[in-house]
């Protein structure tokens, strides 16, 4: 982004004729951006000894309504724990958070008629697909989104399933019975804001 | 003119393009963010010496410390293991950067309370902080009782400690610590030893797994101290398993409060005499629990 605008100072001495079609051209590609630095993602996951929970408030997400590109990022050592010790575990043990500081997720929501995105409280459902990237694993992922205009704000809100052992994250035979290799992933993002 | 400013718009175009294909979300990330350094140790003791660990809020630790007769006593005595020194402890986490405990030894039945705090904590990012610094004190109390003709006061039986760890992870596997730690003891076993004795002490961790790790740790102690009085060395093997800590290790330490180990170790480690022993610490949560969301 930045890029951009500082091509735009440069050209200003030369032609106005210039100008306007650069600043022209950089309204059209950035205005169809979304973002949040402060979404949401929790994660469940519930034993008969044991209930997992966590979340994260620093979820970096970028909606790219222009191309139908979504990306997640977050850093592990994020995420927020009832325990302190099962955060230092988590972030020791299991998801490794020194070698693998971040998760991403990169993909493509299917077409849908974003026109609604102007609209007041309208609800849209898309289908996302793309590649999560966890414990340095990547792994497919697909879900489905809600997206809701309100109050003059857009925002979303998503969940999956996760299987642990699909990251190669390992539960150590002594805990089998505390930690569920299925994790439910609540994804939500409120008011997003247009990049500019 | 035409082309080039054809050209210089085509470029326009392109240059978003390829921003957009390396990462939608980078250049979001907030560039001032401070991460810290956890999971240095995996125990609030290294061995012997206090770690650059805390409890965290919350949270008790119960600690049960054993250790041994010398493994060169032979078979007779079963290699030490009929005989057995313990210590036994509660730790309680007040916040994240201050801990208080209460310990019981069997040894000479010394009483034991510390105070431990956390003034720095390594950390890394915009204004990283290289290394830990904690301090801890301590007041012991002698309670055997005593046959002499003159019992000692309770002035006497006491001990003090002031202990300061600075300690740095140098990466996920190895971290090492220095902990040079002051013993005062108001009285002595030995008549002609110093009441107070500096140890230089230092320890390190060495990660072999994600759950396994190996420790030692070490003092030298400095000071007039009576001849078969030794520097404690110790060597061990920590198994973490959730809440659970076991540290198993071999040391010519028979005691395991500060004075005891800096003052009172009499075993030469690499004359066998060496003591198996154990810490087991569980992990208990106490405090009312944090929910923010």
């Amino acid at each position: 982004m930045c890029c951009r605008i500082k091509h735009t100072y440069k050209m200003k001495k030369h032609s106005s004729v210039l100008l306007f079609l650069l600043l022209f051209s950089v309204t059209l590609v950035a205005q169809k951006k979304l973002f949040t630095k402060t979404g949401l993602i929790t994660f469940n996951s519930k034993t008969s000894i044991e209930k997992i929970q966590a979340v994260n408030k620093k979820v970096l997400a970028v909606l790219d309504v222009a191309t139908n590109k979504i990306e997640f990022a977050v850093l592990i050592k994020g995420f927020e724990f009832e325990k302190a010790l099962m955060q230092e575990h988590f972030n020791e043990n299991y998801l490794e958070s020194d070698k693998f500081p971040k998760a991403t997720f990169k993909g493509k929501f299917d077409d849908t008629n974003f026109t609604i995105l102007a609209e007041e409280n309208k609800t849209v459902t898309v289908n996302i697909s793309g590649n999560l990237t966890l414990h340095g694993v990547t792994k497919p992922v697909t879900a489905k989104a809600l997206i809701t205009t309100k109050n003059k704000t857009v925002s979303a809100a998503s969940s999956l399933t996760i299987l642990l052992s699909d990251y190669s994250i390992k539960i150590p035979a002594v805990n089998k019975n505390n930690v569920n290799n299925q994790v439910q992933i609540n994804i939500n993002l409120a008011n997003l804001q247009e990049m500019k | 003119m035409k082309k080039l400013l054809f050209a210089l718009i085509c470029l326009l175009f392109i240059c978003p393009v390829m921003a957009q294909d390396t990462s939608l979300v980078s250049g979001l990330e907030d560039e001032n963010a401070v991460e810290k350094i956890t999971g240095t140790f995996k125990s609030t003791r290294v061995i012997n010496a206090h770690s650059t660990e805390m409890l965290y809020k919350g949270n008790m630790d119960f600690r049960i410390l054993h250790r041994f007769g010398p493994v060169n006593s032979g078979v007779k005595e079963f290699f030490g293991l009929d005989n057995a020194n313990m210590r036994m402890s509660f730790d309680f986490g007040i916040t994240n950067n201050l801990m208080i405990g209460i310990g019981r030894s069997t040894n000479l039945k010394d009483l034991d309370f510390l105070i431990k705090t956390r003034l720095l904590q390594q950390t890394k990012g915009a204004k990283p902080i290289p290394v830990s610094l904690l301090v801890a004190a301590g007041y012991i109390v002698t309670t055997q009782q005593s046959f002499a003709t003159v019992k000692p006061t309770f002035s006497d039986r006491s001990s003090y400690y002031l202990q300061m760890i600075v300690g740095r992870k140098f990466n996920s596997n190895f971290s090492v610590q220095l902990s040079p730690l002051l013993v005062h003891n108001n009285s002595t076993l030995n008549p002609t030893d110093d009441k107070t004795i500096f140890g230089l002490g230092g320890g390190a961790r060495y990660k072999v797994s994600k759950r396994i790790a190996l420790v030692a740790d070490y003092h030298y102690a400095v000071g007039k101290l009576d001849n078969a009085i030794t520097n404690p060395v110790s060597l061990g093997v920590d198994i973490e398993t959730g809440g659970h800590v076991f540290q198993l290790h071999f040391t010519n330490s028979a005691g395991m409060n500060e004075k005891a180990y800096l003052t009172q170790t009499t075993g030469k480690f690499f004359n066998g005499d060496i003591r198996f022993g154990f810490n087991l610490s569980r992990m208990f949560n106490i405090g009312k629990k944090k929910k923010n969301w």
